[in-house]
């Protein structure tokens, strides 16, 4: 059980100049979750579809299961899979666009037709069967999509943005549904997305990768709280930047204002950037004096619903504004607007320093 | 250098796929294809090429046949006569067609529909009917002689009269299209700014229809310029290059002077082809999916004008092809005027030439199924399988030649290179199979374009889904392609049908007696005097035409119905 | 797709070899000949009736169409030829084809009763001729009496101005009776005079048409009132019931012959042959004389109506070897000067 079921090794993709994939290599352990997540252009659908056979990496390799699938064409590999625009063929009742890949495996009719309605319960759409896929809404359509790519009981399930074409409600829902069905089958999966979000709620692990490579590889907690690049700091959640030089004794210097870091090993002198997600910053109004409590003054307040985003200019001159998330009582309570004076403070633990 | 060679990292071995049979077989259909579209379509046209710098024994002899060419005036005078009269019957019809388009589209008037189906009668119609019918209306003998005052219909005028009647169908449908596309939210705007009509007009329509009107310009432009039945049997005097290369090939038996007119002849064709090419492409990428249609508000005296026109115009279409079909059930033109049978009967039945309506029915019927075949299945393997790109991109440039090229030009390279003894496909010649080959090739531009629309309507991933789940390309090609492209494949089968029955040009080099077709034995017919069964056989034409025109509606609507359930303006796609 | 692309290839390759392969047995037993021709369709059909009675295992395929395009078409073919015969074909065609070497010498069986002037001149002959038709000129009686216009009785009549714009002839380089015109008047009145008539003409005409018959059925339409054409369709047009009369212009009538010859590459030599005997039979020249005056087998013609008894001495001197070698150029100069009229008058 300790051998991964999918390892990619040193695939690499170019489109003419355009190099979309500069050395990949992942494990995806059996009966995982993983997501492949990125901005537009990363590689990351380019990846899926190596790895489904659509297209032809110029190297590495990539073996599934204890078999070297590298070189074999879509039609000889073991997966399943959903596209963005759900791909159901309109002409077919959703019956038999359930039962399309198990009817060319000759299977006997009456376990065909138990296979299409189990499948089509599992996903809660069971009397569906004699619809077209026009007549279902675009979720019900994805949960066809989806029972049609489970039904030939595949090892993989490869999914290709499978939510962006919904919409927010649906989205949701469908994220839950989707991930609660693997869990339950224990399928490996592979998704790809541009939405931070669903990867977060979804993933076992995440793979963020940007302009061909991979940037991280982690659980969602490790990805949002210990993200080791910039880019994936940037990239998953918001984020303040701050950027500072190293002063001795794990202290470090932000434009005049300086700053404990809560950690003393790296060498003086050296320029680095300081990452600090809005909620990890505190609000106080009664000036309490915790470590790197700053005063400043309120910039901005933007409604969202259950935060507020504050933006706040510190006192201090040459550090950047910051933003932060305060519950929406908390901005009522301490009647926030702009021009409040007000403390904040930056907690030593949750500074991430990258370079 | 061994240090320098040493530190570089060894290069990777490519990977390289293991094929399956069934890819192998799609890309083996595919080089079949590309095959097929060299054999048929670029060989013969090289063939002219060669032809042209040779004399008669084969000798090269370069550019001097064009040299002699151009030292002929007659012949000079031609190109010179090609080109103004193209101009003037583009400068004609385009506007005519606009304005017709603009009152279907633009206006309340009523009976809109039965306007758009009467425009369109013309293409039904071989060109050589649109020729006899103003003879019979203009000629010496003819009911409205006295309007030309005293000039004579035989020349320039009855060409570009039967060229703007023959054209008039074909500009229209491309200035309706660029007309629909146009967004209707453009109108609202206009109208919240209190935008006036004529301003509407000048700032939104016209620049709305800008590529559009281009285009049909360029089609009506080349479809006179290859047209050779119109001066063929209205023309007189009057010689145009189509008529040349006729002349030089069948008159003289000089096929290199053929190819020579013939290259002349393509070379302004080929010109507003690419033009009309590039308009095409705007006009696809000013379209936007979310365009909404103008809905026109009622406004009598503009519906009433349009009315107007339109009536006008469509009694004058109706009139040319009524004309000829009058002539083809009078006796004797002008001295009997009983209705007679005899054109049918003993004009074309007893005279054996029924035989070539047959032979068309046939050929047009053969065109079609065989020809859609291969040019949907062609359009399948070059949008949605994969591999081989650079087949792709050859035959994705050898599909768009074909609306370049006269067909005069392409039947001529068709004698030369399928007619060449040490050709082993020589067997063609003189069979159905050619003639059908020929118009197949002749009509597969817009054939498809209509497929390769059709196709890229359907989602991308069907073939992607379909090996996911292993099932073969083919089988979810007949079970899902085929079925949700069934309007697009019948629309390709009737366009080649009414095509095939009405076409000459290439036709006319490669017929042989007993595969004569209708719109050959138009012109044999007109050519021996015998203007009533000539009109006869054309009535054939136009009825065997509309019958097919009318099933394929029926047919369409039918399926449409029955595939309601599925068929959906908003399906997901 | 797979349907359709084996469905060409599978057509292509079926035909081509289904031709080859089915043409083998049926030789077997029963000889088919390919026959090129330029006879009206109604006459072919007597014509192959009376000769599969007297041949039974012959069959004829026929292959018809105006003797500028059959002309054109042998031509077209001549490395590769497919016919094995050619039949009823203008007798200057047929000297083309000798001057190329596609035809193969024989002298049918009762040669010696076929006139010397009515083939070719050659022993054995490379062509032998069936039966003359020449030059008449069809003339609307009723469109002259409406414009006024005089009946023309000779060539020259009709380069007389009170003609202008009234007069349609064949372009002889399409047409094969335009053809015998224009040699006919060169070989009457020698190249300067034939050629200054033609200027006179030339103003008076108000098109050339590619075909022999247009001009005479154009004149019974009234379309145009003088049509030069040949007596054959000024005949049937007659009988049709327009209202023209038939002039035979008095200077003499360029004309030609319905000719057949043997092609060289012909793999059925004794069918051909047979085909070439049975042509110049009385029987053969009995069905040729309800169509035709003059025969190449004198003294078996028939009075046609219509046609004057003394029709055959109103032809002129027609020399076919001369016609032939002179035809690029004649019509060379014939489309130097006329064809580019760009107004038809």
């Amino acid at each position: 059980m300790n051998t991964p079921y999918l390892q990619l090794n040193g695939i690499r993709k170019s489109f003419g100049r355009f190099e979309a994939l500069k050395g990949i290599a992942l494990e995806v352990a059996r009966g995982e979750l993983m997501v492949f997540l990125g901005p537009s252009g990363c590689g990351k659908t380019t990846l899926l579809r190596i790895v489904a056979g659509l297209e032809t990496q110029d190297a590495g390799t990539i073996v599934q299961d204890g078999r070297d699938i590298s070189r074999l064409p879509a039609v000889d590999r073991d997966y399943g899979i959903v596209f963005q625009s759900y791909a159901l063929f309109p002409n077919l009742t959703i019956d038999s666009n359930v039962a399309y890949g198990l009817v060319n495996r000759r299977d006997r009719r009456e376990s065909i037709k138990g296979r299409v309605r189990e499948l089509l319960t599992l996903i809660g759409l069971p009397d569906s069967g004699l619809k077209y896929p026009s007549q279902l809404s675009g979720g019900q359509q994805q949960r066809i999509a989806l029972a049609r790519a489970l039904a030939p009981a595949p090892g993989l399930l490869l999914l290709d943005e499978p939510l962006s074409a919904l919409d927010a409600l649906e989205r949701v829902r469908l994220r839950g549904e989707i991930r609660a069905l693997q869990q339950r089958l224990g399928v490996t999966t592979i998704m790809v997305t541009h939405d931070q979000e669903e990867a977060l709620s979804m993933a076992d692990r995440i793979v963020v990768m940007n302009q061909g490579r991979i940037e991280q590889i982690g659980t969602p907690r490790e990805i949002y709280e210990l993200p080791t690049t910039p880019f994936t700091a940037d990239f998953v959640g918001k984020v303040n930047v701050l950027p500072a030089i190293v002063e001795q004794g794990g202290v470090c210097r932000v434009g005049t204002m300086s700053l404990v870091l809560g950690r003393s090993d790296l060498i003086s002198g050296t320029a680095v950037k300081l990452y600090l997600r809005p909620e990890d910053i505190a609000l106080s109004m009664n000036g309490a004096k915790a470590t790197n409590t700053l005063p400043a003054t309120v910039a901005k307040v933007e409604f969202l619903g259950a935060f507020c985003m504050v933006g706040v200019a510190l006192d201090t001159p040459g550090v950047p504004p910051l933003v932060l998330n305060v519950p929406r009582h908390a901005v009522a309570e301490a009647q926030l607007r702009p021009g409040t004076a007000v403390s904040v403070c930056l907690p030593p633990a949750a500074l991430r320093i990258l370079s | 250098m061994a240090t320098a060679a040493a530190t570089l990292p060894p290069p990777l071995p490519a990977v390289r796929r293991v094929h399956h049979w069934q890819e192998r077989l799609a890309q083996g259909l595919l080089v079949a294809c590309c095959a097929a579209l060299i054999l048929f379509l670029f060989a013969p046209l090289f063939m002219i090429l060669v032809k042209s710098v040779q004399d008669k024994d084969g000798a090269f002899v370069g550019l001097l046949q064009f040299q002699q060419y151009f030292e002929t005036p007659a012949l000079r005078q031609s190109i010179v006569n090609t080109l103004w009269i193209a101009t003037a019957v583009t400068g004609v019809t385009v506007p005519l067609a606009f304005m017709y388009a603009y009152a279907l589209t633009r206006s309340c008037m009523p009976w809109r529909g039965f306007f758009r189906v009467i425009a369109l009668t013309p293409i039904l119609a071989p060109s050589l009917l649109s020729a006899i019918s103003f003879i019979q209306w203009f000629g010496t003998q003819g009911l409205l002689k006295g309007l030309l005052g005293g000039a004579s219909i035989y020349g320039p005028i009855g060409i570009i009269l039967s060229s703007i009647y023959a054209t008039f169908p074909h500009a229209l449908m491309i200035v309706l299209t660029a007309l629909l596309l146009s967004d209707g939210r453009l109108y609202e705007a206009a109208e919240s700014l209190r935008t006036p009509t004529w301003r509407k007009f000048f700032t939104i329509t016209l620049p709305g229809a800008k590529y559009g009107l281009v285009s049909a310009a360029m089609v009506v432009f080349s479809y006179t310029v290859s047209d050779f039945g119109i001066p063929k049997v209205i023309g007189g005097n009057f010689s145009v290059l189509a008529l040349d290369i006729f002349k030089q090939v069948i008159g003289q038996q000089n096929f290199n002077k053929g190819a020579v007119v013939s290259l002349i002849l393509l070379a302004p064709v080929f010109v507003a082809f690419v033009v009309d090419w590039i308009m095409q492409g705007r006009l696809q990428s000013q379209f936007s999916s979310r365009a909404v249609p103008y809905a026109p508000k009622p406004k009598r005296w503009f519906d009433g004008a349009m009315l107007a026109f339109c009536v006008v115009v469509a009694l004058l279409l109706l009139a040319v092809l009524g004309m000829a079909v009058y002539t083809s059930f009078i006796k004797l033109w002008p001295y009997d005027l009983h209705f007679s049978l005899r054109h049918y009967t003993f004009g074309l039945i007893d005279a054996g030439v029924i035989v070539s309506f047959w032979n068309s029915v046939k050929m047009a019927a053969a065109t079609a199924v065989f020809g859609t075949m291969f040019i949907f299945g062609g359009a399948y393997l070059l949008e949605k399988t994969t591999g081989m790109n650079g087949v792709r991109k050859l035959i994705r440039l050898l599909a768009a030649i074909p609306m370049g090229v006269p067909g005069m030009v392409l039947g001529l390279g068709y004698i030369l290179f399928f007619n060449h003894p040490d050709n082993p496909l020589n067997g063609l010649y003189h069979t159905l199979t050619i003639l059908v080959l020929s118009t197949v090739v002749h009509y597969y531009t817009s054939s498809h374009l209509t497929a390769v629309t059709a196709l890229k309507a359907l989602d991308n991933e069907f073939e992607a889904v379909s090996a996911s789940l292993k099932v073969p390309f083919y089988k979810t090609f007949f079970r899902v392609t085929v079925p949700v492209c069934l309007p697009a494949i019948l629309d390709i089968g009737r366009y080649l049908f009414v095509n095939a029955m009405v076409t000459i040009s290439a036709v006319v080099f490669l017929y042989a007696p007993q595969t004569q077709l209708a719109s050959v034995a138009i012109l044999n017919l007109d050519d021996a005097g015998e203007i009533g069964a000539a009109a006869a056989m054309a009535t054939l034409i136009v009825a065997a035409s509309s019958l097919v025109c009318v099933v394929y509606a029926g047919v369409t609507r039918l399926l449409l119905t029955r595939t309601q359930a599925w068929r959906k303006p908003s399906a997901a796609g | 797709m797979m349907d359709s692309k084996w469905g060409r290839n599978w057509k292509s390759v079926v035909t081509g070899w289904a031709l080859a392969l089915l043409a083998l047995p049926a030789a077997a037993q029963k000889t088919e000949l390919l026959v090129y021709t330029a006879l009206e369709t109604d006459q072919i059909k007597a014509y192959e009736e009376a000769f599969k009675k007297a041949n039974p295992n012959i069959d004829v395929k026929w292959v018809r169409d105006s003797t500028g395009v059959i002309t054109a078409k042998l031509l077209a073919e001549k490395a590769n030829p497919q016919a094995d015969l050619v039949v009823g074909v203008s007798a200057s065609s047929l000297a083309v084809f000798a001057n190329e070497g596609m035809l193969q010498p024989y002298a049918p069986k009762g040669l010696d009763k076929i006139s010397t002037q009515y083939r070719d001149s050659k022993n054995p002959p490379d062509w032998v001729g069936m039966d003359v038709y020449g030059a008449a000129i069809c003339f609307n009686t009723v469109e002259a009496t409406k414009l006024n216009l005089p009946k023309p009785a000779t060539w020259e009549d009709l380069t007389k101005p009170v003609y202008k714009g009234k007069v349609v002839m064949p372009n002889p380089a399409s047409s094969g009776t335009g053809y015998l015109d224009v040699a006919g008047w060169i070989q009457m009145w020698g190249d300067a005079k034939a050629w200054k008539f033609m200027d006179g003409l030339h103003d008076n005409i108000a098109q050339y048409t590619h075909s022999g018959s247009k001009p005479c059925r154009q004149a019974g339409a009234g379309e145009f009132p003088i049509g030069v054409s040949f007596e054959y369709r000024a005949v049937t047009t007659k009988k049709s019931g327009a209202p023209i009369d038939i002039i035979f212009p008095t200077e003499g009538l360029g004309w030609d012959l319905e000719a057949s010859g043997i092609m060289k590459t012909t793999k059925k030599v004794e069918a051909a042959r047979a085909m070439m005997d049975w042509l110049a039979t009385p029987d053969a020249m009995q069905l040729f004389a309800k169509n035709f005056a003059v025969l190449a087998m004198p003294g078996m013609a028939q009075p046609l109506e219509y046609v004057p008894a003394d029709y055959e001495k109103r032809l002129i001197k027609n020399d076919f070897a001369w016609s032939a070698k002179n035809r690029d150029k004649i019509l060379a100069e014939w489309l130097k000067r006329y064809d580019g009229k760009s107004e038809p008058k």
